[in-house]
Protein backbone atom coordinates (compact mmCIF):
# COMPACT_ATOMS: atom_id res chain seq x y z
CA UNK A 1 0.00 0.00 0.00
CA UNK A 2 1.88 3.15 -1.33
CA UNK A 3 1.33 6.86 0.79
CA UNK A 4 0.05 8.34 -2.09
CA UNK A 5 -2.70 6.38 -1.94
CA UNK A 6 -3.11 6.36 1.89
CA UNK A 7 -3.03 10.56 1.31
CA UNK A 8 -5.49 10.44 -1.64
CA UNK A 9 -7.66 8.09 0.74
CA UNK A 10 -7.88 10.68 3.66
CA UNK A 11 -8.00 13.50 1.73
CA UNK A 12 -11.60 12.03 0.34
CA UNK A 13 -12.63 10.62 3.61
CA UNK A 14 -12.22 14.43 4.98
CA UNK A 15 -13.53 16.85 2.33
CA UNK A 16 -16.56 14.02 2.38
CA UNK A 17 -17.35 15.07 6.01
CA UNK A 18 -16.45 18.12 5.49
CA UNK A 19 -19.12 18.50 2.50
CA UNK A 20 -21.93 16.72 4.09
CA UNK A 21 -21.99 18.18 7.87
CA UNK A 22 -21.98 21.35 6.14
CA UNK A 23 -24.82 20.37 3.84
CA UNK A 24 -26.78 18.17 7.06
CA UNK A 25 -26.83 21.57 8.57
CA UNK A 26 -27.90 23.69 5.03
CA UNK A 27 -30.63 21.04 4.92
CA UNK A 28 -32.28 21.84 8.02
CA UNK A 29 -32.73 25.40 6.45
CA UNK A 30 -33.67 24.16 3.07
CA UNK A 31 -36.13 21.84 5.03
CA UNK A 32 -37.31 24.31 7.01
CA UNK A 33 -37.89 27.06 3.69
CA UNK A 34 -39.43 24.59 1.43
CA UNK A 35 -42.23 23.55 3.96
CA UNK A 36 -42.94 27.26 5.00
CA UNK A 37 -43.62 28.19 1.57
CA UNK A 38 -45.66 25.12 0.76
CA UNK A 39 -47.62 26.21 4.00
CA UNK A 40 -47.54 29.99 2.82
CA UNK A 41 -45.28 31.18 5.54
CA UNK A 42 -42.06 32.56 5.32
CA UNK A 43 -39.99 30.03 7.38
CA UNK A 44 -36.77 31.35 8.84
CA UNK A 45 -35.99 35.42 8.04
CA UNK A 46 -34.40 37.24 10.90
CA UNK A 47 -30.83 35.94 10.96
CA UNK A 48 -28.73 36.97 8.08
CA UNK A 49 -30.43 37.83 4.33
CA UNK A 50 -33.12 35.27 4.31
CA UNK A 51 -33.00 33.96 7.07
CA UNK A 52 -29.81 32.21 5.68
CA UNK A 53 -27.47 32.31 9.16
CA UNK A 54 -30.05 30.57 11.00
CA UNK A 55 -28.02 27.55 10.28
CA UNK A 56 -25.00 29.00 11.96
CA UNK A 57 -27.18 30.26 14.63
CA UNK A 58 -28.60 27.04 15.34
CA UNK A 59 -25.29 25.35 15.09
CA UNK A 60 -23.91 28.14 18.07
CA UNK A 61 -27.04 26.73 19.94
CA UNK A 62 -26.48 23.06 20.23
CA UNK A 63 -22.80 23.07 20.68
CA UNK A 64 -22.62 25.45 23.39
CA UNK A 65 -25.87 23.95 25.24
CA UNK A 66 -25.19 21.92 28.37
CA UNK A 67 -24.96 18.03 27.53
CA UNK A 68 -27.57 16.93 29.95
CA UNK A 69 -27.26 13.04 31.29
CA UNK A 70 -30.61 12.56 33.01
CA UNK A 71 -29.98 9.97 36.50
CA UNK A 72 -31.78 7.06 35.10
CA UNK A 73 -30.16 6.38 32.02
CA UNK A 74 -28.27 3.84 31.31
CA UNK A 75 -25.24 6.45 30.84
CA UNK A 76 -22.91 4.73 28.42
CA UNK A 77 -25.42 3.65 26.06
CA UNK A 78 -27.10 6.90 26.30
CA UNK A 79 -24.24 8.85 25.32
CA UNK A 80 -23.03 6.23 22.25
CA UNK A 81 -26.13 6.44 20.55
CA UNK A 82 -25.84 9.88 18.63
CA UNK A 83 -22.42 8.78 17.72
CA UNK A 84 -23.54 5.63 15.55
CA UNK A 85 -26.08 7.32 13.93
CA UNK A 86 -23.90 9.93 12.39
CA UNK A 87 -20.71 7.82 12.12
CA UNK A 88 -22.70 5.19 9.90
CA UNK A 89 -23.91 7.79 7.82
CA UNK A 90 -20.68 8.50 7.07
CA UNK A 91 -19.35 5.17 6.64
CA UNK A 92 -22.28 4.45 4.28
CA UNK A 93 -20.48 6.83 1.90
CA UNK A 94 -17.15 5.36 1.22
CA UNK A 95 -18.62 2.78 -1.10
CA UNK A 96 -20.74 5.81 -3.34
CA UNK A 97 -19.10 7.39 -6.64
CA UNK A 98 -20.12 11.40 -5.98
CA UNK A 99 -18.96 12.09 -9.30
CA UNK A 100 -17.28 10.65 -12.40
CA UNK A 101 -13.36 10.01 -12.69
CA UNK A 102 -11.76 13.73 -13.39
CA UNK A 103 -8.02 14.64 -13.88
CA UNK A 104 -6.50 17.63 -11.99
CA UNK A 105 -2.78 18.87 -12.85
CA UNK A 106 -2.37 15.32 -14.38
CA UNK A 107 -3.57 13.10 -11.71
CA UNK A 108 -6.78 11.14 -11.67
CA UNK A 109 -9.05 11.27 -8.91
CA UNK A 110 -11.54 8.62 -8.20
CA UNK A 111 -14.38 10.37 -5.91
CA UNK A 112 -15.21 7.57 -4.24
CA UNK A 113 -13.50 5.86 -0.84
CA UNK A 114 -13.34 2.64 -1.56
CA UNK A 115 -14.58 0.84 -4.66
CA UNK A 116 -15.88 -2.38 -2.90
CA UNK A 117 -17.42 -5.11 -5.18
CA UNK A 118 -20.42 -5.37 -3.08
CA UNK A 119 -20.81 -1.53 -2.76
CA UNK A 120 -24.73 -1.73 -3.03
CA UNK A 121 -24.86 -4.45 0.29
CA UNK A 122 -22.41 -2.73 2.47
CA UNK A 123 -24.16 0.92 1.39
CA UNK A 124 -27.32 -0.39 2.86
CA UNK A 125 -26.31 -2.92 6.11
CA UNK A 126 -24.24 0.08 7.18
CA UNK A 127 -27.20 2.39 6.90
CA UNK A 128 -29.17 -0.55 8.43
CA UNK A 129 -26.75 -0.38 11.19
CA UNK A 130 -28.15 3.45 11.82
CA UNK A 131 -31.32 2.64 12.99
CA UNK A 132 -29.18 1.08 16.16
CA UNK A 133 -28.89 5.06 16.87
CA UNK A 134 -32.43 5.49 17.87
CA UNK A 135 -33.27 2.26 19.23
CA UNK A 136 -30.27 2.25 21.92
CA UNK A 137 -31.23 6.07 22.52
CA UNK A 138 -34.75 5.20 23.22
CA UNK A 139 -34.19 2.23 24.84
CA UNK A 140 -31.23 3.83 26.47
CA UNK A 141 -33.31 6.99 28.06
CA UNK A 142 -35.74 6.08 30.85
CA UNK A 143 -38.57 7.71 29.38
CA UNK A 144 -41.87 5.75 28.14
CA UNK A 145 -42.51 7.81 24.98
CA UNK A 146 -38.53 6.76 24.17
CA UNK A 147 -39.12 3.62 24.89
CA UNK A 148 -42.04 3.42 22.26
CA UNK A 149 -39.80 5.02 19.70
CA UNK A 150 -37.39 2.15 20.24
CA UNK A 151 -39.70 -0.53 19.50
CA UNK A 152 -40.93 1.39 16.70
CA UNK A 153 -37.84 1.94 15.37
CA UNK A 154 -37.10 -2.26 15.80
CA UNK A 155 -40.24 -2.58 13.92
CA UNK A 156 -39.53 -0.38 10.67
CA UNK A 157 -35.98 -2.20 10.94
CA UNK A 158 -37.07 -5.68 10.05
CA UNK A 159 -39.55 -4.83 8.31
CA UNK A 160 -38.37 -2.59 5.64
CA UNK A 161 -35.13 -4.09 5.26
CA UNK A 162 -36.95 -7.22 3.24
CA UNK A 163 -38.54 -4.46 1.20
CA UNK A 164 -35.26 -3.00 0.14
CA UNK A 165 -33.15 -6.22 0.00
CA UNK A 166 -35.96 -7.45 -2.38
CA UNK A 167 -36.59 -4.64 -4.41
CA UNK A 168 -32.44 -3.52 -5.27
CA UNK A 169 -32.47 -7.37 -6.02
CA UNK A 170 -33.97 -7.60 -9.36
CA UNK A 171 -31.37 -4.55 -11.05
CA UNK A 172 -28.92 -6.62 -9.31
CA UNK A 173 -29.66 -9.68 -11.16
CA UNK A 174 -29.91 -7.87 -14.53
CA UNK A 175 -26.95 -6.21 -14.43
CA UNK A 176 -24.79 -8.90 -12.51
CA UNK A 177 -22.97 -6.87 -10.46
CA UNK A 178 -23.27 -5.10 -6.30
CA UNK A 179 -20.76 -2.26 -7.22
CA UNK A 180 -22.63 1.01 -7.78
CA UNK A 181 -19.68 2.25 -10.56
CA UNK A 182 -21.08 -1.10 -13.01
CA UNK A 183 -24.30 0.14 -12.46
CA UNK A 184 -23.40 3.26 -14.18
CA UNK A 185 -21.16 1.88 -16.83
CA UNK A 186 -24.98 -0.74 -17.50
CA UNK A 187 -26.87 2.45 -17.95
CA UNK A 188 -24.18 5.19 -19.31
CA UNK A 189 -25.95 4.81 -22.77
CA UNK A 190 -28.00 7.74 -22.12
CA UNK A 191 -32.11 7.97 -21.15
CA UNK A 192 -33.15 4.73 -22.98
CA UNK A 193 -30.55 2.31 -20.99
CA UNK A 194 -31.69 3.84 -17.23
CA UNK A 195 -32.87 0.65 -15.26
CA UNK A 196 -36.36 2.48 -14.63
CA UNK A 197 -37.75 1.64 -17.64
CA UNK A 198 -37.13 -2.18 -17.01
CA UNK A 199 -37.65 -1.88 -13.36
CA UNK A 200 -40.32 1.00 -12.66
CA UNK A 201 -42.10 -1.09 -10.05
CA UNK A 202 -38.53 -2.32 -8.04
CA UNK A 203 -38.02 1.77 -8.42
CA UNK A 204 -40.85 2.93 -6.70
CA UNK A 205 -40.48 -0.02 -3.84
CA UNK A 206 -37.18 0.90 -3.13
CA UNK A 207 -37.99 5.01 -3.04
CA UNK A 208 -40.62 3.90 -0.80
CA UNK A 209 -38.02 1.91 1.66
CA UNK A 210 -35.90 4.79 1.43
CA UNK A 211 -38.67 7.09 3.27
CA UNK A 212 -38.84 4.47 5.77
CA UNK A 213 -35.47 3.94 6.48
CA UNK A 214 -34.27 7.39 6.76
CA UNK A 215 -37.44 7.82 8.76
CA UNK A 216 -39.14 10.67 6.66
CA UNK A 217 -42.94 12.12 7.18
CA UNK A 218 -45.03 9.53 5.99
CA UNK A 219 -43.03 6.81 8.13
CA UNK A 220 -41.92 9.10 10.35
CA UNK A 221 -43.77 7.39 12.80
CA UNK A 222 -40.17 6.87 15.00
CA UNK A 223 -40.21 10.46 16.28
CA UNK A 224 -43.86 11.56 15.34
CA UNK A 225 -43.91 15.03 17.29
CA UNK A 226 -47.75 15.00 17.92
CA UNK A 227 -48.15 11.72 19.91
CA UNK A 228 -44.56 10.49 21.34
CA UNK A 229 -42.89 13.61 21.83
CA UNK A 230 -39.66 13.24 20.07
CA UNK A 231 -39.73 9.76 20.29
CA UNK A 232 -35.81 8.55 21.06
CA UNK A 233 -34.64 12.46 21.04
CA UNK A 234 -37.04 13.56 24.07
CA UNK A 235 -34.00 12.96 27.02
CA UNK A 236 -31.39 14.40 24.54
CA UNK A 237 -29.90 17.91 24.67
CA UNK A 238 -27.38 19.67 22.78
CA UNK A 239 -24.66 18.17 20.40
CA UNK A 240 -26.52 14.65 21.31
CA UNK A 241 -29.07 15.67 20.00
CA UNK A 242 -27.58 17.35 16.63
CA UNK A 243 -25.70 14.01 16.08
CA UNK A 244 -29.15 12.52 15.34
CA UNK A 245 -29.97 15.31 12.95
CA UNK A 246 -26.49 14.89 11.40
CA UNK A 247 -27.15 11.74 10.77
CA UNK A 248 -30.14 11.79 8.95
CA UNK A 249 -30.04 14.55 7.33
CA UNK A 250 -26.99 12.78 5.57
CA UNK A 251 -28.60 9.92 4.81
CA UNK A 252 -31.24 11.68 3.01
CA UNK A 253 -28.46 12.72 1.09
CA UNK A 254 -26.78 9.25 0.27
CA UNK A 255 -30.10 7.63 -0.27
CA UNK A 256 -30.33 10.73 -3.04
CA UNK A 257 -27.37 9.86 -4.69
CA UNK A 258 -27.98 5.86 -4.18
CA UNK A 259 -31.14 6.02 -6.05
CA UNK A 260 -30.13 7.96 -9.46
CA UNK A 261 -27.10 5.56 -9.42
CA UNK A 262 -29.14 2.45 -9.60
CA UNK A 263 -31.93 3.60 -11.53
CA UNK A 264 -31.64 6.76 -13.08
CA UNK A 265 -28.35 6.26 -14.78
CA UNK A 266 -25.97 7.80 -12.41
CA UNK A 267 -23.47 9.93 -13.73
CA UNK A 268 -23.97 8.67 -17.17
CA UNK A 269 -20.99 8.75 -19.22
CA UNK A 270 -18.55 10.34 -16.84
CA UNK A 271 -18.43 14.15 -18.70
CA UNK A 272 -19.35 17.44 -16.60
CA UNK A 273 -22.96 17.22 -17.75
CA UNK A 274 -23.16 13.90 -16.93
CA UNK A 275 -22.21 15.08 -13.60
CA UNK A 276 -24.34 17.78 -13.30
CA UNK A 277 -27.29 15.67 -14.06
CA UNK A 278 -26.55 13.71 -10.66
CA UNK A 279 -26.36 16.47 -8.94
CA UNK A 280 -30.15 17.59 -10.60
CA UNK A 281 -31.30 13.75 -9.46
CA UNK A 282 -30.12 14.30 -6.29
CA UNK A 283 -31.26 17.57 -5.79
CA UNK A 284 -34.97 16.59 -7.11
CA UNK A 285 -35.02 13.50 -4.75
CA UNK A 286 -33.80 15.62 -1.41
CA UNK A 287 -36.88 17.86 -2.38
CA UNK A 288 -38.81 14.96 -2.79
CA UNK A 289 -38.33 14.21 0.76
CA UNK A 290 -38.87 17.77 1.92
CA UNK A 291 -42.05 18.07 -0.42
CA UNK A 292 -43.91 14.54 1.07
CA UNK A 293 -43.36 16.13 4.72
CA UNK A 294 -45.51 18.88 3.25
CA UNK A 295 -48.35 17.48 1.35
CA UNK A 296 -48.66 14.09 2.82
CA UNK A 297 -49.80 12.60 6.71
CA UNK A 298 -48.31 9.84 8.64
CA UNK A 299 -49.22 6.99 8.59
CA UNK A 300 -49.91 4.77 12.08
CA UNK A 301 -47.81 1.84 12.95
CA UNK A 302 -50.10 -1.04 11.95
CA UNK A 303 -50.72 0.64 8.77
CA UNK A 304 -47.07 0.58 7.94
CA UNK A 305 -46.50 -3.02 8.91
CA UNK A 306 -49.99 -3.90 6.70
CA UNK A 307 -48.11 -1.67 3.57
CA UNK A 308 -44.48 -3.76 4.17
CA UNK A 309 -45.67 -7.60 4.51
CA UNK A 310 -49.24 -7.58 2.55
CA UNK A 311 -48.35 -5.17 0.01
CA UNK A 312 -44.83 -4.30 -0.79
CA UNK A 313 -43.43 -7.50 -0.02
CA UNK A 314 -45.31 -9.62 -1.65
CA UNK A 315 -44.91 -6.95 -5.55
CA UNK A 316 -41.27 -7.08 -4.27
CA UNK A 317 -40.59 -10.97 -4.70
CA UNK A 318 -43.25 -11.61 -7.71
CA UNK A 319 -40.84 -8.55 -9.47
CA UNK A 320 -37.71 -10.62 -8.42
CA UNK A 321 -39.31 -13.98 -9.46
CA UNK A 322 -40.78 -12.38 -13.54
CA UNK A 323 -37.40 -10.42 -13.80
CA UNK A 324 -35.77 -13.73 -13.04
CA UNK A 325 -38.23 -15.46 -15.70
CA UNK A 326 -37.53 -12.68 -18.45
CA UNK A 327 -33.89 -13.26 -18.08
CA UNK A 328 -33.74 -17.03 -18.18
CA UNK A 329 -36.08 -17.10 -21.40
CA UNK B 1 1.61 -4.28 8.08
CA UNK B 2 -1.85 -2.55 7.63
CA UNK B 3 -3.54 -5.79 7.96
CA UNK B 4 -1.74 -7.36 10.97
CA UNK B 5 -2.61 -3.82 12.59
CA UNK B 6 -6.63 -4.33 11.84
CA UNK B 7 -6.40 -8.06 12.64
CA UNK B 8 -5.03 -8.10 15.84
CA UNK B 9 -7.45 -4.71 16.55
CA UNK B 10 -10.93 -5.96 15.70
CA UNK B 11 -9.20 -9.45 17.39
CA UNK B 12 -9.15 -7.51 20.49
CA UNK B 13 -12.41 -5.33 20.00
CA UNK B 14 -14.52 -8.88 18.98
CA UNK B 15 -13.08 -10.83 22.18
CA UNK B 16 -13.39 -7.62 24.56
CA UNK B 17 -17.38 -7.57 23.34
CA UNK B 18 -18.26 -11.07 23.49
CA UNK B 19 -16.52 -10.92 27.31
CA UNK B 20 -18.80 -7.96 28.21
CA UNK B 21 -21.79 -9.61 26.45
CA UNK B 22 -21.29 -12.74 29.05
CA UNK B 23 -20.09 -11.18 32.07
CA UNK B 24 -22.13 -8.03 32.75
CA UNK B 25 -25.82 -8.04 34.08
CA UNK B 26 -27.26 -5.09 32.60
CA UNK B 27 -29.03 -6.33 29.16
CA UNK B 28 -28.80 -3.50 27.19
CA UNK B 29 -25.02 -3.50 27.51
CA UNK B 30 -24.70 -7.23 26.96
CA UNK B 31 -26.83 -6.70 23.62
CA UNK B 32 -25.07 -4.06 22.36
CA UNK B 33 -22.02 -5.53 23.13
CA UNK B 34 -23.35 -8.43 21.41
CA UNK B 35 -24.35 -6.22 18.08
CA UNK B 36 -21.14 -4.59 18.01
CA UNK B 37 -19.18 -8.02 18.32
CA UNK B 38 -21.10 -9.43 15.74
CA UNK B 39 -20.69 -6.63 13.54
CA UNK B 40 -16.46 -6.71 14.25
CA UNK B 41 -16.46 -9.82 12.83
CA UNK B 42 -17.49 -8.58 9.56
CA UNK B 43 -13.54 -6.80 9.34
CA UNK B 44 -12.15 -10.32 9.72
CA UNK B 45 -14.14 -11.51 6.49
CA UNK B 46 -12.99 -7.84 5.11
CA UNK B 47 -9.35 -8.49 5.69
CA UNK B 48 -9.83 -11.70 4.00
CA UNK B 49 -10.89 -10.38 0.84
CA UNK B 50 -14.37 -11.89 1.44
CA UNK B 51 -16.14 -8.84 0.88
CA UNK B 52 -19.44 -10.47 0.50
CA UNK B 53 -19.76 -12.76 2.88
CA UNK B 54 -18.77 -9.55 5.48
CA UNK B 55 -21.36 -7.28 3.95
CA UNK B 56 -23.92 -9.94 4.88
CA UNK B 57 -22.11 -10.99 8.17
CA UNK B 58 -23.09 -6.81 9.00
CA UNK B 59 -26.50 -7.25 7.54
CA UNK B 60 -27.39 -10.42 8.74
CA UNK B 61 -26.69 -9.85 12.30
CA UNK B 62 -27.77 -6.74 12.67
CA UNK B 63 -30.86 -8.03 12.16
CA UNK B 64 -30.44 -10.52 13.92
CA UNK B 65 -29.38 -9.07 17.24
CA UNK B 66 -32.13 -6.16 16.69
CA UNK B 67 -34.98 -8.88 17.31
CA UNK B 68 -33.00 -9.97 20.13
CA UNK B 69 -33.11 -6.30 21.59
CA UNK B 70 -37.35 -6.48 21.08
CA UNK B 71 -37.50 -9.82 23.29
CA UNK B 72 -35.09 -7.44 25.70
CA UNK B 73 -37.62 -4.73 25.53
CA UNK B 74 -40.66 -6.87 26.59
CA UNK B 75 -39.20 -9.23 28.87
CA UNK B 76 -36.67 -6.50 30.87
CA UNK B 77 -36.50 -2.70 32.04
CA UNK B 78 -33.68 -3.04 30.19
CA UNK B 79 -32.35 0.63 32.38
CA UNK B 80 -31.79 -1.90 35.55
CA UNK B 81 -29.56 -4.35 36.43
CA UNK B 82 -30.61 -7.90 35.96
CA UNK B 83 -30.34 -9.55 39.36
CA UNK B 84 -28.45 -12.71 38.73
CA UNK B 85 -29.20 -16.30 40.24
CA UNK B 86 -25.47 -17.45 40.87
CA UNK B 87 -24.84 -21.06 41.21
CA UNK B 88 -21.31 -22.52 41.99
CA UNK B 89 -18.72 -19.90 40.14
CA UNK B 90 -16.02 -22.82 40.16
CA UNK B 91 -17.77 -25.09 37.97
CA UNK B 92 -18.86 -22.65 35.45
CA UNK B 93 -15.37 -21.28 35.10
CA UNK B 94 -14.05 -24.85 34.59
CA UNK B 95 -16.71 -25.90 32.74
CA UNK B 96 -16.13 -22.53 30.21
CA UNK B 97 -12.63 -23.11 30.64
CA UNK B 98 -12.57 -26.83 29.55
CA UNK B 99 -15.25 -25.84 26.54
CA UNK B 100 -12.55 -23.20 24.92
CA UNK B 101 -9.79 -24.71 25.13
CA UNK B 102 -11.56 -28.27 23.55
CA UNK B 103 -12.49 -25.63 20.70
CA UNK B 104 -9.63 -24.49 20.12
CA UNK B 105 -8.20 -28.14 20.08
CA UNK B 106 -10.53 -29.35 17.46
CA UNK B 107 -10.28 -26.21 15.40
CA UNK B 108 -6.12 -26.16 15.76
CA UNK B 109 -5.28 -29.99 15.17
CA UNK B 110 -5.61 -30.11 11.04
CA UNK B 111 -3.84 -26.99 11.19
CA UNK B 112 -1.07 -28.52 12.71
CA UNK B 113 -0.46 -31.55 10.98
CA UNK B 114 -1.38 -29.79 7.83
CA UNK B 115 -4.10 -31.82 6.66
CA UNK B 116 -6.39 -28.81 5.26
CA UNK B 117 -6.37 -28.79 1.65
CA UNK B 118 -8.85 -25.95 -0.12
CA UNK B 119 -10.87 -27.93 -2.01
CA UNK B 120 -12.17 -25.67 -4.04
CA UNK B 121 -9.32 -22.92 -4.71
CA UNK B 122 -10.50 -19.29 -5.10
CA UNK B 123 -10.94 -18.71 -9.45
CA UNK B 124 -8.58 -15.98 -10.70
CA UNK B 125 -10.40 -12.87 -12.15
CA UNK B 126 -14.10 -13.86 -10.78
CA UNK B 127 -15.67 -12.18 -8.68
CA UNK B 128 -16.32 -12.70 -5.24
CA UNK B 129 -19.87 -12.63 -5.25
CA UNK B 130 -19.51 -15.11 -8.04
CA UNK B 131 -17.59 -17.76 -6.15
CA UNK B 132 -19.98 -17.96 -3.10
CA UNK B 133 -22.88 -18.58 -5.88
CA UNK B 134 -20.39 -20.88 -7.82
CA UNK B 135 -19.90 -23.13 -4.56
CA UNK B 136 -23.47 -22.57 -3.32
CA UNK B 137 -24.90 -24.18 -5.87
CA UNK B 138 -22.55 -27.09 -6.79
CA UNK B 139 -21.11 -28.98 -4.14
CA UNK B 140 -23.19 -27.48 -1.46
CA UNK B 141 -26.63 -27.66 -3.33
CA UNK B 142 -28.01 -30.30 -0.96
CA UNK B 143 -27.54 -28.21 2.73
CA UNK B 144 -28.48 -25.03 0.98
CA UNK B 145 -31.65 -26.91 -0.01
CA UNK B 146 -32.26 -28.57 3.22
CA UNK B 147 -32.00 -24.45 4.57
CA UNK B 148 -34.45 -23.25 2.76
CA UNK B 149 -36.64 -26.02 3.79
CA UNK B 150 -36.35 -25.61 7.59
CA UNK B 151 -36.77 -22.17 7.06
CA UNK B 152 -40.25 -22.42 5.24
CA UNK B 153 -41.54 -24.68 7.95
CA UNK B 154 -40.46 -22.60 10.81
CA UNK B 155 -42.04 -19.62 8.49
CA UNK B 156 -45.40 -21.54 7.84
CA UNK B 157 -45.27 -22.40 12.10
CA UNK B 158 -44.29 -19.35 13.08
CA UNK B 159 -47.40 -17.68 10.84
CA UNK B 160 -49.75 -20.41 12.25
CA UNK B 161 -48.78 -19.86 15.88
CA UNK B 162 -49.09 -16.27 15.70
CA UNK B 163 -51.76 -16.26 13.01
CA UNK B 164 -54.89 -16.01 15.00
CA UNK B 165 -57.06 -13.08 13.43
CA UNK B 166 -55.01 -12.43 10.71
CA UNK B 167 -57.73 -11.93 8.13
CA UNK B 168 -58.75 -8.57 10.10
CA UNK B 169 -57.18 -5.59 9.72
CA UNK B 170 -58.05 -2.62 11.50
CA UNK B 171 -56.75 -0.41 9.03
CA UNK B 172 -59.61 -1.71 6.60
CA UNK B 173 -62.23 -1.91 9.20
CA UNK B 174 -64.66 0.62 9.73
CA UNK B 175 -65.57 2.40 13.08
CA UNK B 176 -68.36 -0.06 13.71
CA UNK B 177 -66.97 -3.61 12.96
CA UNK B 178 -63.78 -2.06 15.11
CA UNK B 179 -66.65 -1.52 17.97
CA UNK B 180 -68.52 -4.81 17.47
CA UNK B 181 -64.81 -6.59 17.39
CA UNK B 182 -63.58 -4.81 20.59
CA UNK B 183 -66.79 -5.92 22.50
CA UNK B 184 -66.55 -9.35 21.10
CA UNK B 185 -65.05 -11.70 24.16
CA UNK B 186 -61.59 -12.63 24.02
CA UNK B 187 -61.80 -16.16 24.37
CA UNK B 188 -63.03 -18.65 21.80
Amino acid sequence: MDTAYLIETIIKVVVILLIFSALAGIGTYFERKVLAFMQRRLGPMYVGPYGLLQVAADGVKLFTKEDIIPTNVVALIFKIAPVITAATAFMAAAAIPFFPEFTVFGYTVHPIVADLNIGILYILGVMAVGLYGPLLGGMASANKFALLSAARTAAVFISYEVVSGLSILAPIMMVGSLSLIDFNEYQAGGISDWIIWSQPLAFILFWIAAFAETGRTPFHLIANDHEIIDGFGTEYSGMRWGLFFIGEYANMFFISFVIPLIFLGGFGDGTIFGALGLLGKVAFFFFFFLWTRAAWPDVRPDQLMWLCWKVLMPLAVINVVITGLVMMF
Amino acid sequence: MFEAIAFYLFAFLTITMFFITVTTSQALYALTALAAGMIFISAFFFILGADFLGAVQIIVYTGAVMALYAFGMMFFDTTREVKEKQGNKYIIIGLSTLAAILVVVIFATPMVSENIVALYPAIEGVGNTQEVGLVLFTKYLVPFEVAAIMLLVAMVAGIVLAGKKMDLSITLMNDEDLEKEKNKKVLS
